[in-house]
């Protein structure tokens, strides 16, 4: 079950977006996310969205996977449109017991879900097709003018690595020891709110006993293969930007443009 | 009256995604009470697969599973009572340990039984006996013991509940052939001291040989053969084609054989290989 | 032939204050050939992780001297040199993958050294090509089977050109196929490319495959020689835990029966051919 989550996954391909620099495509996908905030209508939200329709296409990357992304979500979504239809003062189109449902509610309701939806889908696409390593050296990359105030920038970026590295052998290890413990009686589907929490404890403590032995043994093996921290350090991929990186962050731009412009006309 | 059996046992993992895998399909298997049972096959041929389902932490896609006759995933069956009857012990379970002392850990599974007190302590006692386990270790922290200790302790613990079918996943994976034997050992005596059925998965021929009453191959997801040893290890050369090793003693006699030296029966053990031997040169 | 790690009067003992204090390793001498390939056969807590650990100054003596490549191992300013030339494989292959790609694994430890950028790529290559890994270099590690996880291991320790490479247990997790396909590994490290191998284990198999044989037994070494000789003593190994194999076992128990086997048998082959001439006519 923990396996079906896609978000954050990496899927190897040869397109366009796959062979953009990370760099670009981080610029891209914050540039995507102003878009999305920027507009205040409904309208306002389509350059955006045809925007990331036109990145999907270009990438690749199936359209079942964008809804599979969405997926977890849902529940978020429901939420909040929940509160927005209901409690948005505006032109009452009908009302049911003490509460009314406006049309304001709807329109705001509607807008909210699409630019949620489109702020997953969309960042979601920045990791289907970038490899994590190469937006670790991109992030570490963007940060390097902060080396200069002393921040533990290559650290960090390391960290972030290893971290993408070990989450899917820890989420394997994770359901392992739900079903060891499941086989032993363990009970964690029924009960209150406690005792579902009290439940956790035969998970966890493993599961960080586990975590902290193979830290230590990563380290170790580290220290073998020489590593020293960031100084000195050479890399197999270096991050090389391309006339075409340029041309995908003026496209992303102009978007960008179109939105504030579709916003100021209505 | 088979304890544990399949009716027609397929599972799909990842149904309806690109991932979709026949781990194990149309298992049909019957174990007696009482039996020995080792478990071979490749990784990946669908043995992990197919002991989860036991004890129902699987649902099958199709088909059935029955323990002691009942049909497990039949309405009105409670699926934490037939973890209680087939007790499963994962492979390197000593990564499962949790509790601060190795009494409370040995206790998790009999306490989640809702048993009484007295009868939660009487089972983790004979049950780290059973493992080999001093009653002063029950009061240290597991986390402080060796890896093959913890190993016992993991043991016990499934043990303790008392399942009348015992099923493990390589539980002597990765320990020095002393430790190996004494596991091999404690198993046999749980199963002689509680009428119990075992299971388990090996991936050491020599192992299985020595220490089964049957054998289930296991290949691409399917049943290749369930027999006795001497009529599994009399097919040494179909087995040989799968990439599973026979014992290297069955390995040689079968090549004297061929090269002319009739030794009687189906040889797989070292003790018999040197009865037989010298039945042969006595006979002659 | 030159010793490239000499262990001269080694004790050690772990020093975490409650723990028993007893000595891990007892006043071991020791010497690695160049070019060998030796095999450390020992049960579990026979002291013989440690004495892998004390070859790539992971632990230092707590008396005595281990000098790896003429390093004095107890000095720190001798760690990058000694680490350069001894690599080191671990048990469990998981925990020695620092990348979420296998090429970029294999990189690791070029990058750590400063390898230029073209040079690298090379060595990776030719690395993963040596392992039989390079058609999955852009696989992400945690898809990969035991055995594969452990050869993409070796090939990030081999990117380095070590001179000598210590393997502690390093087939302990793996199925039968993966353990195959790492002892193929490590034998051809030795044979074509004449690194000298010491391999950690505690199945006896393996050990067979080796040059030489080193066991150790409550931290001290309790036999060193050829396999066929260390095997022969079965009485020996048995008593301290440890296994012969089958054939030899089976020499062993016809041998008490006053039959005319001798246990320098370790192989099918000879085994065989022993048992032929005892049961022809």
């Amino acid at each position: 079950m923990l396996k079906d989550i896609t978000i954050g996954q990496f899927f190897p391909g040869n397109s366009v977006l796959h062979r953009m620099d990370a760099r670009f495509k981080i610029i891209i996908t914050a540039l995507f996310i102003a878009m999305l905030f920027s507009a205040n209508t409904i309208i306002g939200l389509v350059p955006g969205i045809v925007f990331m329709a036109v990145c999907y296409a270009l990438s690749k990357i199936p359209f079942r996977l964008m809804l599979k992304s969405l997926k977890p979500i849902i529940p978020i979504i429901i939420f909040t449109s929940f509160l927005n239809i209901f409690f948005l003062d505006g032109v009452v189109l009908f009302r049911i017991g003490f509460v009314k449902v406006t049309y304001d509610g709807i329109m705001y309701t509607v807008m909210m879900m699409l630019r949620i939806a489109a702020l997953i889908a969309g960042s979601s696409l920045l990791t289907y097709t970038s490899s994590p390593i190469s937006l670790t050296d991109a992030v570490e990359s963007l940060l390097s003018p902060l080396k200069k105030l002393r921040f533990p920038v290559h650290e960090l970026s390391m960290m972030m690595s290893i971290a993408l590295r070990f989450i899917p052998t820890l989420i394997e290890e994770t359901d392992k020891i739900m079903s060891a413990q499941k086989a032993r009686g363990a009970d964690m589907e029924s009960g209150g709110l406690l005792h579902r929490a009290k439940a956790l404890v035969p998970i966890l403590i493993p599961l960080f006993v586990s975590a902290f032995s193979r830290a230590m043994e990563l380290a170790l093996a580290m220290e073998c293969r020489c590593y020293q921290g960031g100084e000195g350090r050479t890399r197999l991929k270096e991050l090389h930007s391309k006339g075409a990186d340029y041309i995908g962050l003026a496209i992303a731009l102009l978007f960008l443009d179109a939105t504030v412009l579709v916003d100021l006309l209505l | 009256m088979p304890i544990v059996k399949t009716e027609n046992l397929t599972y799909t993992y990842g149904l309806g995604t690109p991932f979709e895998k026949t781990a194990v399909k149309d298992v049909n298997i019957a174990v007696d009470e009482g039996e020995l049972c080792g478990i071979i096959g490749h990784t990946g041929s669908g043995k992990s697969t197919l002991i989860q389902h036991l004890n129902g932490l699987i649902k099958p896609t199709s088909g059935s599973v029955f323990i002691d006759g009942q049909n497990i995933w039949e309405k009105g069956v409670k699926i934490r009572d037939i973890r209680f009857k087939v007790g499963l012990v994962f492979q390197y379970p000593e990564y499962q340990i949790f509790e601060d002392t190795v009494f409370k850990d040995i206790a998790f599974g009999p306490k989640n039984m809702g048993l009484s007190e007295d009868e939660v302590s009487r089972r983790v006692k004979d049950s780290a006996e059973i493992v080999g386990l001093k009653p002063e270790t029950l009061h240290k922290s597991p986390f402080e013991l060796s890896g093959g200790q913890k190993r016992r302790v993991a043991i016990a613990g499934v043990m303790a509940m008392e399942p009348k079918v015992l099923i493990l996943d390589e539980p002597v994976a990765g320990l020095d052939p002393k430790g190996r034997e004494k596991i091999l050992a404690q198993i046999k005596r749980y199963r002689d001291e509680k009428n119990a059925t075992v299971l388990l998965i090996s991936h050491s021929m020599e192992d299985v040989a020595r220490f089964t009453t049957k054998i289930l191959v296991m290949e691409n997801g399917g049943v290749f053969c369930y027999d006795t040893p001497p009529k599994v290890f009399g097919r040494a050369a179909e087995l040989a084609a799968m990439g599973l090793a026979v014992p290297q003693i069955t390995r040689v006699i079968n090549r004297l054989k061929s090269a002319g030296i009739d030794i009687e029966g189906d040889i797989y053990t070292t003790d018999y290989a040197v009865k037989k031997i010298s039945e042969y040169l006595a006979r002659k | 032939m030159e010793n490239i790690i000499e262990i001269k009067d080694v004790s050690f003992r772990y020093q975490n204050g409650e723990e028993d204090s007893a000595n891990v390793l007892e006043h071991i001498n020791l010497n690695i050939k160049k070019g060998e390939f030796a095999a450390v056969l020992g049960h579990n807590g026979s002291g013989k992780s440690t004495l892998a650990k004390l070859c790539n100054a992971i632990l230092t003596p707590s008396s005595g001297v281990v000098l790896s490549y003429g390093f004095d191992t107890s000095d720190e300013n001798n760690l990058f040199d000694i680490r350069k030339k001894i690599g080191m494989v671990f048990q469990n292959p998981d925990n020695q993958l620092v990348a979420t790609v296998v090429e970029e694994d294999v990189a690791f430890g070029l990058e750590n050294i400063g390898v230029p950028t073209e040079e690298m790529r090379v060595r990776v290559d030719e690395a993963l090509k040596a392992v039989d890994m390079y058609d999955y270099r852009e696989h992400a590690p945690h898809k990969l089977s035991g055995g594969q996880k452990q050869r993409v291991a070796i090939a990030g320790i081999i990117a380095m050109k070590p001179e000598c490479i210590v393997l502690d247990e390093p087939t302990a997790m793996l199925d039968p196929r993966g353990r195959t396909e790492v002892m193929n590994t490590i034998r051809m490290l030795n044979r074509d490319y004449g690194i000298t191998i010491v391999l950690i284990t505690h199945y006896m198999e393996e050990a067979a495959e080796a040059d030489r044989i080193i066991v150790i037994d409550g931290g001290r070494v309790l036999l060193d020689g050829k396999p066929e000789s260390v095997f022969s003593k079965v009485a020996l190994l048995k008593s301290v835990g440890l296994d012969v194999p089958q054939v030899t076992d089976l020499m062993y128990r016809l041998k008490e029966l006053g039959l005319p086997a001798h246990t320098h048998i370790i192989t099918e082959e000879a085994a065989f051919d022993l048992l032929y001439k005892l049961l022809k006519k």
